[in-house]
């Protein structure tokens, strides 16, 4: 499927879904909640069929946080980005895709550990690279440690 | 006692295994769930070198975050450095010379066949075959003779830069590599003798360590270990960078999907990766080795994505700029992280000698997945 096609395609499933500028990738805003499910229909319906996802990015846009997902087709070739805001600073979730893709897993428990957003449903939501006591989330903008950050 | 014996085999029990432990080659602990031999779940315990790589390049501009991506996968320096150069170059619309892209294939392959040597080496000294070892250590060395003369580093060259090279090659360079590889070729069957028809190492890597293509797609699990199992990833062909589009090789791809499989995978590998040096050595046209850049790189405001083909498979490097100089955002995505995930899929069931053996054709390099 070219882009175009892709295009119109993902705008049948969910409509609620907006266009971003991309050189490189067709890139698209996802709403949070009816996410989940256009992500499973995207690997299952069969003339998309995204079965590799292959890098998962959490962002701190500073007034909100997300999720960028980069997803390509090994089947047609064709890849996406999907791009899903978690929520307030406080309170991010987002529904997990680790039943989908299940690399999804660890790279969820990556995004929690250094990012601080929640995926709900996950089934081993644990910090990854830090201690369980860490406090904070240090990949976030507004993250302060006096002694290893330099500020120059 | 047969009561306590039978007891104490219907229970299971959890024992470490790293972080310092000899074939995980890093520290990694792997926690594992046993029934008597038999491996029920494997948890992976990451971190322990976590140097938070992505928070530091935010406050490193653009030709200092080259430093930071060769500490990832240190056996494939060179390939990480030319995913930072190619993004930078794609972002500005910079077209590097000819030499520049010979140049940098022919360093990509030498370090991609160093790399396999030492994972060979490596495997090999995990199944108790220490000769192995020294082979590898001993044909590895002319390759990092080549890399020091040119770059000054062994291990660490940082030798790309967007733009171009450091500096020009060495006027052996050429010489040099045509030795090493007349050399290599001769070797390399000494390599099959030695381990790959060896009945011990058959018996403990055939048919242990499965992995479908269906997971291996859904895990993420890239380059050797991906393509042992039938998943075509190899970037050289599905997105060619360098000079990849314009060489002749074959993508090496299995269908077994067992760690004899991988093995096999990255032994036919080195042979291609030869075969692109031979193609490319003496036709190095000449020309400036770098275009000329500004001394301060700052990418248009917009979103990045540049893949390239590790010696242990795809890893992409994603930029999110905001028209400084430095990135508003880094993510690396290592491959060794996406197929250390697929490890509870691979060893489950399988017994606790066989870890090791899947552990080493898997080929991790821990610095890559704690970043």
């Amino acid at each position: 499927m070219n882009n175009e096609e892709l295009k119109q395609k993902t705008l049948t499933i969910l409509p609620a879904a907006e266009m971003v500028e991309n050189k490189q990738f067709l890139s698209f805003n996802i709403p949070s909640d009816g996410f989940y499910k256009f992500a499973k229909s995207l690997k299952e319906s069969d003339d998309t069929s995204f079965d590799f996802l292959f890098c998962l990015t959490g962002m701190d846009y500073g007034d909100s946080l997300g999720v960028v997902y980069h997803l390509a087709s090994t089947k047609y070739g064709h890849e996406i980005v999907l791009k899903v805001k978690a929520g307030d600073r406080e309170n991010p979730a987002i529904d997990t895709v680790s039943d989908i893709w299940r690399t999804a897993e660890f790279h969820e428990r990556e995004v929690f550990d250094l990012f601080g957003i929640k995926f709900n449903h996950h089934p081993d939501l644990r910090r990854i690279f830090l201690e369980e006591n860490w406090q904070g989330h240090p990949l976030r903008k507004d993250y302060i440690d006096e002694v290893n950050i330099v500020e120059r | 006692m047969a009561d306590l014996l039978e007891e104490i085999e219907q229970q299971e029990y959890h024992i470490n295994m790293g972080p310092q432990h000899p074939s995980t080659h890093g520290v990694l602990r792997l926690v594992l769930s046993l029934k008597g031999e038999t491996v029920k779940s494997i948890e992976p315990h990451c971190g322990y070198i976590h140097r938070g790589i992505e928070k530091m390049c935010e406050k490193l501009t653009y030709p200092q975050i080259i430093h930071l991506t060769d500490r990832l996968d240190y056996l494939s320096a060179h390939i990480n450095n030319g995913a930072v150069c190619l993004l930078v170059e794609k972002a500005l619309d910079i077209e590097v010379p000819e030499r520049v892209k010979y140049i940098r294939t022919i360093m990509d392959e030498l370090n991609r066949i160093a790399s396999h040597q030492l994972w060979w080496c490596s495997f090999g000294m995990d199944l108790g075959g220490l000769t192995c070892f020294f082979y590898g250590l001993r044909d590895r060395e002319p390759i990092l003779d080549i890399f020091e003369e040119t770059t000054g580093g062994r291990l660490l060259q940082s030798y790309y830069t967007p733009g171009g090279l450091m500096k020009d090659i060495h006027p052996n360079f050429q010489k040099r590599v045509k030795d090493f590889i007349k050399y290599f070729r001769k070797i390399l069957p000494e390599y099959d003798q030695l381990l790959t028809g060896n009945v011990i190492m058959q018996n403990r890597t055939k048919g242990i360590g499965m992995l479908s293509k269906e997971d291996a797609i859904s895990y993420g699990v890239t380059g050797p270990s991906g393509r042992g199992s039938g998943f075509n990833c190899d970037v050289r062909k599905r997105h060619p960078y360098h000079l990849y589009d314009k060489v002749n090789f074959k993508e090496i791809t299995r269908t077994e999907g067992d760690s004899f499989a991988r093995y096999k995978v990255r032994m036919d590998e080195m042979w291609e990766s030869m075969s692109i040096i031979e193609q490319l050595i003496d036709n190095i046209p000449e020309g400036d080795f770098s275009v000329k850049m500004k001394p301060i790189i700052k990418l248009p405001e917009g979103e990045y994505y540049q893949r390239v083909e590790a010696s242990r498979g795809e890893f992409g490097i994603y930029v999110v700029s905001k028209g400084d100089k430095f990135p508003y955002r880094v993510k690396l995505r290592s491959p060794n992280f996406s197929n250390l995930s697929a490890i509870n899929q691979i060893a489950n069931g399988q017994k606790i000698a066989d870890l090791v053996a899947i552990g080493g054709s898997l080929d991790f390099v821990i610095p890559d997945i704690d970043r």
